[in-house]
């Protein structure tokens, strides 16, 4: 057992960390040190420079556009970009519809769409939850009736995110109604340009347009678009929510997450020294590096351990619940660190002169970004049902 | 980077937990820390000479296995899931990792002695008002011709009824709390003057309070320097500190374990209560802090040998963590097992009994956590 990378490693590291300090673009570092949402183009303009230089999909496998990387390299690689703090690539499409594609889609599907998910020319979201069907995702109602080659499709989806973007999404619907709730789903890839789709947006709590409704009214999806057998499309589902965990924890972000705080905890002013030393909040931090410290160490673990490269198991559950509340308690410090300053809404709402800035930068987002990642313990399986997967299949119970 | 065990390491785990699931059942235990000596020492000589355990964390040159702090970890974190009573910690652990850092002449002499099963050390480190600062020491030694005369009391020290040796920290000069000025010792349990009350502790252990009475010690017993002895002391520590913190992971995992069995025979509302929602969403919390105390341990064993800084920074991680860890799996796998769970009719208890004394060892939560703060968080 040894926490050294091998000189290989090293050399990989430095490269990375070359490539991002050459390429990542400097416009959209600009956006980010000002705390500006991010648009389409944003996340576009990163994901093409990753994909010319054939890092965009890592976990893929080679023949599909992978990058043959080691676990270990891929741990480097995910480190490196949240160090340099690139954003985030959406996962729709590279993390999520790209591995249930080339392990379950025909070779037609595979030759159509892998190749557009590599290069960014589709945007994708997911058609999953409904207003009736959240944490109990089986209980889907949205309905595909077969009308000759092609799916018929009524029905409603919920928390779409990015779906005001998005050229295709992929999803559950029942082509079933008698069947069990699991056995009667299939899975389908529609094109959002359809006759018959409707996104309203949702605005949440910071005030973000991040996720929308999507309203499906007879619309026509060609056979050609299910992926797997007709009333499978659970086995899909069950597999894309295993699959791709590599990350999920959120360690790297978290880690530089925390020396954000830390930063921001020694300009505030707190009585008669800096935040940082008053005993409380000193405590909240250091408990929480220790917290980060043990997830590390648990992710590294399943990383580069006796079960490396079998793929996650129901154990990345334990990543996704500490991860995600290591990620939430970062944002509340954050907010609790700027004190007053949480409180301005700059929201469609200027901000004001450059000569009298109202509040530090980097509050501006405090209490939208803590708002927001609520979202953290909820989506994907909210931390509940983590538990009872925790519970089921490690557990036994 | 690599987080799998060796095949040596693996035989060492396998090997012992062989040997304790065959001579520390729940019963055989409780049945021989009950009696006069408080331990069966057939048991210790086997670890010794029949398994060759007692030199997994020792170099080949001195008759071991050529292990270190992992192979360390190995071994405590089986004797925790038997709640064994054996000095392993003290024995070799602590006085072993002393003797390996200072070398020489000493460690030739005691190390095969600790390998061969002859020698028990007990660590007379704590006094009733140090608390958890190693430093803060009235026992003293003074000068005296070649040798030293050791005066004081050291309070709680674990094994030392059973011990043929004694690792002694004491001042040679300085103030109470003075950094400089701390010597440390290795002598025998059974020089004159040496005064011991013995008395069972509430985790199964047993331990003594130590009176020094002008006990006349040989210049030889000092341990690397006089005086600049608290380098050394605090490096021994933290690595016992580790040591202590794979022995509550072998602890916890049994309690955990033990609360899923539990759960699953017994039965009200005419279910086994492991059908409800809320145990079960308490035995996955348990579960995660078994896990993570485990993550832990490995992380502090391999930091180890960093720079003093680093090392403590992440000992004290590991140990504010696995105390907390321990205190919340503890305490939920009484509760989930409601009225017997307090009873000494279970294992379970004495588990518990255990990890609550882990806890504090060497520092509780709060000290670990202060330290953590000075030295990662401040200026």
């Amino acid at each position: 057992m040894d926490m050294e990378f091998s000189p290989e490693d090293l050399a990989f590291q430095t490269e990375v960390r070359d490539f991002i300090a050459e390429n990542y673009p400097a416009e959209l570092r600009g956006k980010q040190d000002e705390g500006d949402e991010l648009g389409k183009e944003d996340f576009l303009a990163w994901h093409k420079i990753l994909y010319k230089k054939g890092w965009v999909a890592p976990a893929w496998p080679v023949e599909y556009g992978g990058t043959g990387w080691t676990p270990t390299q891929r741990f480097i690689f995910s480190e490196e970009i949240a160090r340099a703090d690139c954003i985030r690539l959406l996962p729709f499409g590279l993390s999520m519809v790209g591995p249930v594609i080339y392990t379950f889609g025909t070779p037609e599907q595979k030759a159509r769409f892998l190749p557009r998910i590599l290069s960014g020319e589709d945007w994708w979201c997911q058609g999953y939850s409904e207003p009736g069907a959240g944490s109990d995702l089986a209980s889907l109602r949205t309905a595909a009736v077969r009308d000759g080659d092609h799916y018929v499709v009524n029905g409603q989806k919920t928390w779409t995110t990015m779906a005001q973007h998005a050229d295709w999404g992929f999803f559950l619907v029942r082509t079933d109604k008698e069947a069990k709730p699991q056995e009667g789903i299939s899975f389908l890839l529609i094109d959002m340009k359809s006759p018959g789709i409707t996104v309203r947006p949702i605005i949440t709590l910071g005030g973000e347009h991040e996720v929308n409704e999507v309203f499906l009214e007879d619309v026509r999806v060609p056979v050609e678009q299910r992926v797997y057998e007709e009333n499978k499309g659970w086995t899909c589902a069950k597999f894309l929510l295993a699959h791709e965990r590599t990350g999920i924890a959120g360690v790297a972000s978290s880690k530089r997450g925390v020396e954000r705080v830390k930063a921001i905890a020694r300009t505030e002013l707190d009585g008669d020294g800096p935040l940082i030393d008053n005993p409380f909040f000193k405590r909240k931090i250091a408990e929480l590096e220790i917290d980060l410290t043990a997830l590390e160490f648990t992710e590294l673990r399943g990383l580069a351990g006796p079960n490396a490269g079998k793929g996650p198991g129901p154990e990345s559950s334990l990543l996704k619940i500490k991860g995600s509340e290591i990620q939430q308690r970062l944002t509340e410090l954050t907010l609790e660190a700027v004190g007053h300053y949480g409180a301005p809404y700059f929201r469609g709402f200027g901000e004001g002169d450059n000569e009298h800035p109202i509040g530090p930068d980097y509050a501006h987002r405090a209490a939208p970004t803590y708002f927001n990642m609520r979202k953290t313990t909820i989506y994907g399986g909210s931390n509940e049902i983590q538990r009872n997967i925790i519970a089921k299949m490690v557990l036994g119970l | 980077m690599d987080f799998t065990y060796t095949d040596t390491q693996d035989m060492i785990r396998d090997t012992l937990a062989r040997f304790l699931a065959d001579t520390y059942g729940f019963e055989t235990r409780q049945a021989f820390i009950a009696g006069d000596e408080g331990r069966d020492p057939a048991i210790w000589t086997a670890l010794a000479r029949d398994l060759g355990m007692l030199g997994a964390s020792f170099a080949e040159d001195h008759g071991g296995l050529g292990g270190g702090a992992l192979e360390n970890a190995i071994v405590m974190e089986e004797l925790g899931k038997v709640l064994a009573v054996e000095p392993y910690l003290p024995t070799v652990v602590i006085a072993g990792g002393a003797l390996k850092a200072v070398g020489g002449a000493q460690a030739d002499a005691m190390i095969p002695e600790i390998i061969a099963g002859n020698a028990i050390i007990a660590f007379a480190y704590a006094e009733p008002q140090g608390r958890y600062d190693l430093a803060n020491l009235t026992t003293s030694a003074k000068k005296d011709g070649a040798g030293w005369v050791l005066n004081g009391h050291k309070g709680v020290v674990y094994a030392a009824p059973w011990a043929t040796h004694l690792l002694v920290t004491a001042r040679t000069g300085g103030g109470q709390r003075d950094r400089d000025g701390v010597s440390l010792f290795l002598i025998d349990a059974k020089l004159p003057g040496i005064v011991r009350r013995d008395y069972p502790t509430v985790d199964g252990n047993r331990a003594s309070e130590i009176y020094f009475e002008n006990v006349a010690i040989p210049g030889d017993a000092l341990l690397g320097g006089e005086g600049v002895g608290l380098d050394l002391i605090e490096q021994i520590v933290d690595e016992a500190t580790v040591a202590v913190c794979a022995e509550a992971t072998g602890v916890m995992q049994k309690l955990h374990e033990g609360t899923l069995d539990y759960t699953q025979q017994r039965k009200q509302f005419g279910i086994p209560i492991a059908k409800f929602q809320v145990l079960q969403h308490r035995m996955v919390d348990m579960f995660m802090e078994v896990e993570q105390a485990r993550s832990m341990t490995i992380m502090g064993a391999l930091k180890l040998d960093l720079p003093a800084k680093e090392r403590m920074i992440a000992v004290s991680a590991a140990k504010n963590k696995v105390a907390r860890g321990a205190k919340f799996v503890g305490q939920n796998a009484i509760q989930t097992h409601g009225g017997i769970g307090i009873t000494q009719e279970l294992a379970i208890g004495h588990y518990f009994k255990r990890a609550t004394m882990i806890e504090s060892q060497f520092g509780s939560a709060d000290h670990h956590m202060a330290r953590y703060e000075r030295l990662a968080l401040g200026d």
